[in-house]
């Protein structure tokens, strides 16, 4: 199960800036272990974000992005009191969503 | 002939200044770099989860830790950070942040505290630690350093500390006081400290736990203090060691006044 993602999104009155941290190992699948076995590759694959409902971001991710990665980006619109979704799918699977109120 | 001695004097002003003047602009680039990193900060994951911990009932007795006291009574998280290491009339020890958890965990929770110091790094309850001390510490954050010198032990922690601090020795002749004794000296991208002196300790000692890039991983003060004692090719301190908390307890005290608490600030 992964952690909780950290989401604050701000809106100016134009436009919305949205920061978001996410809880993931990002195992690019070319590290080894102590014991010299390869590490299965475990790393996000798609990530969308949505305002209102609507898709604003939707990016593929891959090996190469960090671990724990932090993504930051700005929508036009958005007011005070909207709610910011965003939604991640790693390769094994494994999902999580979580939502902010703007600010 | 005019023009090339004007152009030979301006040849020359550029060499003399491009030295502080590249320097100034390495300088900037680091500090816009930092900013850069600290923007996504990591390490408030392990905030997050430090917080749910405290609350959470866990251990053999199903407790939660809110009746812990760090030194501000029973329960109290903002401003303990940087009082810490101090004196405890319940254990009769000057305990750093996290020799202090594992006393409450132990009390409260029925966890057994030496178990989880010989818990390597980021495994286990020592995982649930960094958590915990993640949170502690940014409840803290902005603060400044404040910590007692009133008890006799605590100035005797603080002594001990000081001699461990300059003691060199091993196979390098190395100290502490090595990369942290002087001022403007610098590893690769990180500044060091000169953490004899109450502004740089109060930057270097407020600034841990912290969220290391290199590992992603969350690094609390005895994870920063034992690689240390690593990088000085010295056999590691034992987890909440009286030689690992006399330490922080002098650069605490060196930092009492002098600047405010980062912590948990993020490191390459």
């Amino acid at each position: 199960m992964a952690g909780p993602m950290r989401i604050r999104a701000a809106s100016n009155g134009t436009e919305t800036e949205v920061k978001i941290l996410m809880s993931h190992d990002m195992e690019t699948g070319q590290r080894k272990d102590a014991s010299g076995a390869l590490v299965p590759a475990h790393h996000i694959t798609e990530l969308t974000a949505t305002h209102n409902g609507r898709v604003v971001l939707a990016a593929q991710f891959g090996p190469a992005v960090s671990k724990n990665p932090y993504l930051q980006f700005k929508f036009a619109g958005g007011a005070k009191g909207d709610k910011v979704s965003v939604s991640w799918v790693d390769n094994k699977g494994d999902k999580r969503t979580d939502e902010v109120v703007v600010a | 002939m005019k023009n090339s001695t004007y152009a030979a004097c301006v040849a020359a002003s550029a060499l003399m200044f491009a030295t502080p003047v590249l320097a100034d602009a390495t300088a900037e680039g680091i500090a816009k770099y930092r900013e850069a990193l600290a923007e996504g900060n990591p390490a408030e994951l392990w905030e997050m989860r430090g917080e749910e911990l405290w609350k959470e009932a866990r251990g053999p007795k199903k407790a939660t830790l809110e009746k812990c006291d760090l030194g501000q009574g029973p329960g109290v998280v903002k401003g303990a950070f940087v009082t810490l290491p101090r004196h405890f009339a319940d254990t009769n020890r000057v305990q750093d942040l996290e020799s202090r958890l594992l006393t409450c965990m132990e009390t409260l929770q029925g966890i057994p505290a030496d178990e989880v110091a010989k818990t390597p790094f980021g495994k286990g309850e020592q995982k649930n630690i960094e958590a915990l001390v993640a949170w502690i510490s940014a409840e803290s954050r902005g603060m400044k350093f404040n910590l007692p010198m009133a008890h006799p032990e605590e100035k005797r922690m603080y002594e001990i500390g000081k001699r461990a601090f300059n003691y060199r020795g091993g196979t390098h002749d190395f100290g502490c006081v090595t990369c942290h004794g002087e001022d403007g000296k610098r590893i690769r991208l990180q500044d060091l400290p000169n953490l004899t002196k109450g502004p740089d300790a109060a930057r270097g000692f407020g600034s841990w736990p912290a969220y290391r890039v290199s590992s992603g991983e969350l690094w609390s003060m005895q994870r920063r203090l034992n690689d240390c004692f690593r990088q000085q090719r010295f056999p590691y301190p034992v987890y909440g060691s009286d030689v690992t908390i006399a330490l922080s307890s002098y650069l605490g005290v060196t930092a009492n006044g002098a600047g405010e608490s980062t912590a948990p600030a993020i490191k390459r």
